[in-house]
């Protein structure tokens, strides 16, 4: 789209309609010279944020090595620190987190885009994007105020009582219930993640063209067979991109999951007993922590841009291949 | 056959049910959340939350937040949105085919949802340690350090809008314009942008709705303060560090301030979510 | 010297002098032959009507006559299209001259948003510099020209958008004429309205020809007939024809030109 940039002047003596086409072609310039550095600042922000978090924790990322990613050990007063713990807690809660909320996520859009009364859709839809807009904190405090006790209450001896026994997966359920812990943190990341799955989920079973449908219905296929055999093949690698954005947003979340998990450094086996998070342990111990302190959870930082930026970037190539096949059709 | 017909008739109701089961229980959780703000925040809600400053511990209020998250929010948008409008209109007018407009509008997606405490950290290496080192300490954390963590989180939301908005304008406004010898700055700036001006307006107040709740950034930034403070290199309070140091707090006394703050934020952010909604309905009314 | 001025003079109020030439243009967008080898006389103060299927490159030529294709990458134009015996082509030739000359009304109006006043002055504003009274007496002009003066007098400062369709594209034919050009180019431009706002723009072409050379562009051959003084017709990116209006309406040369006004097909 460029016009009046080709219009260059050879005249020896400019008439004042060629002056003024050069003024403009010189601020058409500085315009788009001016546009340009704003849009380069997007790949400056993603640049600079994986950049200064490198060098704030190069003293324990390139002098630890490994060992900073194996060790579990986290102790500030004898300055040593492993980041095992806060990773574990990281892919664990948002691991629960999203084999929570795909399904109900996936329920929510098949029923407000195949199922619910023409009426319903509009106010469910809103309603979902509501919960979206809720700030995390507001889900952190409900989950400690409100969840934690209703988990130690009901849930919690409820899961003992029933899985605890079980060989193996008994592991998983035992301990006394406290309330906070890795499954909680789950849960509540679930609940703030299934809004943003549903919307996608919403928004591309839309893009499914009603004939295609249609023709399968005048088959005579009821509601659930047109959506496992038409509507879910046709976008599979964008609802599979939506898991991951919600995936994104569970791995790098700190408010909603720092009150409910205990912020314990220990690794065990047991869903219900306290862990850290590497978003958690920032947010618990970044102002007062100094030196080597600082490093390492500016290292954990690190991590956790680069990490979450790959699950993001698979997310929105997935997203784009199918509007990309949209277009061409 | 009729088996048959059977099972994908129950198949299909099973289907059905955990569809709205699926559904109740989101409503349910939404409906959970609200209501428990409502309740408990408005149980604390009273004059002094808005007269008094929160270094009266439980015998005050949230006076110096409110003010500080006006001006930290205000400051953020400032910054934010001519630069993300700027940037929207490249990737729209000028980057449309090129290489360079795709891969910035593919990475503006993916910083649309990284981790905002990382950003915190992005803006404490770069500004908050120079800041210190430069004034001997005199100035460390700061509301212009806090202001800017929030740039970063709502700028790639205006880049979006005004991106997506610009490009809904129809090609004949442009080539309308250009016949009449305008050059392509005139028409971008006094045209398109204005054009598409609510679509763009509904994406700032939407970048305000994602910053208002944002808490983690602010804490290594503009970090807090239990009195009052304007001046943008001051520390400052904010809504959402203050609940964040109640909640953590084992007064129950604090708790109940801290709700009424987060009921103060999410009724914000829900009006400013419903206003984005409206301007988006009326821009479109006036131009289909 | 003198005499062969009043030579030429004579003879130019005699026969039209042609104040557009096309010689030889071809027209390519990705791999596409758009236009193919078009030559053209467009003769001053008449209108020229391009009629032919859709497809045929009729609008492709219009919009090569102030290069409004230049904004779009990917398309080029080749041969010469002579203003005043200037290769418009030339990429020298200045297109903020060539836009002031040669002013364009398209299809569906496309008022800007602001107000009725502003839609007119905008472009005025940067192409001269007018005090506050002259613009405002540019501006009352090119709305008088356009028709549409008495209807919008009293509101001025109101939302060009709330006009409707045909008070839109008058809007737009005002706001060309005020930059006091030399050539309007119409693709369409009734084809987004009702039967009494067309009459109206018809008429109004009527009434602009003898200040302006008119080029339109139609798919209506009933419109072509009524308004134009010559006809070009146009099949699959060639110029298969053109002459007086009356003579390809009632007697054409070509075998595809009888079969397209006597609708064939198109």
């Amino acid at each position: 789209m460029t016009s009046a940039s080709s219009s260059t002047m050879v005249i020896a003596t400019p008439a004042p309609a060629t002056r003024r086409a050069e003024r403009d072609a010189r601020r058409d310039r500085w315009f788009a010279r001016a546009l340009k550095a704003s849009a380069l600042l997007v790949l400056a922000v993603l640049l600079g944020a994986a950049l200064s978090t490198l060098w704030g924790g190069r003293e324990v990322l390139f002098g630890e090595g490994l060992r900073f990613l194996a060790s579990s050990e986290w102790n500030p007063v004898d300055d040593r620190y492993g980041a095992l713990a806060p990773i574990f807690g990281t892919v664990l809660t948002s691991i629960i987190a999203i084999v929570l909320a795909v399904p109900v996520a996936f329920g929510i859009a098949l029923f407000l885009t195949e199922i619910a009364p023409e009426w319903m859709r509009a106010w469910f839809s809103a309603a979902i994007e509501l919960l979206a807009a809720i700030p995390s904190i507001i889900y952190g405090m409900w989950g400690l105020f409100v969840f934690v006790p209703f988990m130690a209450e009901q849930v919690q001896p409820a899961l003992t009582a029933v899985l605890g026994e079980l060989p193996l997966l008994g592991a998983l359920f035992s301990g006394p219930p406290l309330g906070l812990g890795i499954l909680t943190a789950g849960i509540v990341l679930a609940v703030m993640i299934v809004p943003f799955i549903a919307a996608v989920m919403r928004e591309v079973f839309l893009a499914v063209p009603g004939r295609l449908k249609e023709s399968a219905r005048a088959l005579g296929a009821t509601t659930w067979e047109v959506v496992w055999h038409i509507v879910l093949p046709a976008t599979r690698s964008a609802v599979i991109g939506g898991i991951f954005l919600g995936l994104g947003r569970a791995l790098g979340e700190t408010m909603a999951v720092t009150f409910v998990l205990g912020n314990a450094y220990d690794i065990q086996a047991s869903l219900l007993m306290p862990g850290t998070s590497i978003s958690s342990s920032i947010a618990n111990e970044f102002n007062e922590a100094v030196g080597n302190h600082r490093s390492a959870l500016l290292a954990l930082g690190f991590l956790l841009f680069v990490v979450t930026f790959f699950v993001l970037l698979i997310a929105r190539v997935m997203l784009r291949r199918l509007a990309r096949r949209e277009g061409t059709a | 056959m009729n088996g048959l017909y059977r099972r994908r008739a129950l198949g299909n109701g099973a289907a059905i049910t955990f569809a709205a089961a699926s559904t109740a229980l989101g409503l349910g959780f939404l409906g959970w959340i609200l209501w428990t703000t409502l309740s408990r925040g408005i149980s604390a809600i009273g004059v002094p939350l808005f007269t008094r400053i929160s270094a009266h511990g439980e015998d005050g209020g949230l006076a110096n937040a409110i003010v500080g998250s006006g001006i930290i929010n205000f400051m953020a948008i400032l910054f934010a949105a001519p630069i993300g409008v700027m940037a929207g209109a490249w990737l729209a007018e000028y980057a449309a085919h090129s290489r360079l407009g795709a891969l910035i509008r593919f990475m503006n997606d993916i910083l649309l949802s990284a981790p905002s405490i990382v950003l915190g950290l992005f803006v404490y290496v770069v500004v908050v340690l120079p800041m210190t080192a430069w004034s001997n300490g005199a100035v460390s954390f700061s509301a212009f350090a806090g202001a800017l963590a929030l740039a970063l989180i709502a700028l790639p939301v205006i880049v979006r809008t005004t991106d997506e908005m610009l490009r809904l304008q129809p090609m004949t406004l442009r080539e309308a314009a250009l016949s009449l010898g305008v050059p392509q700055w005139k028409l971008t700036s006094q045209v398109l942008l204005r054009a598409a001006g609510s679509g763009i307006l509904t994406g700032i107040l939407l970048a305000l709705a994602r910053v208002a709740g944002e808490t983690a950034p602010l804490l290594f930034t503009a970090f807090g303060n239990n009195y009052m403070a304007f001046g943008p290199l001051e520390k400052m309070a904010s809504l959402p560090t203050i609940i964040y140091q109640y909640t953590n707090d084992p007064n129950p006394a604090m708790h109940a301030i801290a709700w009424a703050g987060a009921l103060m934020i999410t009724l914000f952010v829900l009006a400013l979510g419903l206003l984005a909604r409206w301007f988006l309905v009326r821009g479109h009314i006036r131009h289909d | 010297m003198t005499e062969l001025a009043a030579a030429l003079h004579t003879a130019d109020t005699l026969a039209p002098r042609n104040h557009i030439e096309v010689r030889g243009l071809d027209f390519h967008y990705h791999g596409h032959h758009a236009l193919k080898n078009i030559t053209l006389d467009i003769p001053a103060r008449q209108v020229t009507a391009i009629i032919g299927p859709s497809g045929c490159g009729k609008s492709t030529l219009l919009r090569v006559f102030n290069r409004i294709y230049a904004m779009h990458p990917g398309l080029r134009a080749s041969g010469q299209v002579l203003l005043d015996g200037e290769n418009i082509l030339d990429p020298r030739y200045s297109l903020n001259r060539l836009r002031s000359k040669v002013g364009m009304v398209f299809q569906k109006p496309v008022p800007f948003p602001m107000t009725i006043f502003e839609n007119v002055a905008w472009a005025i504003r940067h192409h001269e510099r007018l005090g506050r009274s002259d613009l405002e007496r540019r501006v009352e002009e090119a709305l008088r020209s356009a028709a549409l003066w008495d209807e919008v007098k009293d509101k001025l400062k109101g939302s060009a958008l709330g006009l409707s369709g045909g008070q839109q594209q008058r809007l737009c034919i005002a706001r060309c004429i005020a930059l006091r050009p030399e050539v309007l180019l119409l693709d369409e431009p009734t084809s987004a309205l009702d039967p009494i706002a067309t009459g109206r723009i018809e008429q109004l072409i009527e009434e602009l020809k003898s200040e302006f050379t008119i080029v339109i562009v139609t798919h209506n051959m009933q419109q072509a007939a009524r308004i134009s003084d010559r006809t070009a017709f146009m099949y699959l990116g060639e110029l298969i024809e053109v002459d007086a209006t009356e003579k390809i309406f009632t007697a054409p040369a070509r075998k595809q030109t009888e079969d397209y006004i006597t609708g064939r097909y198109g």
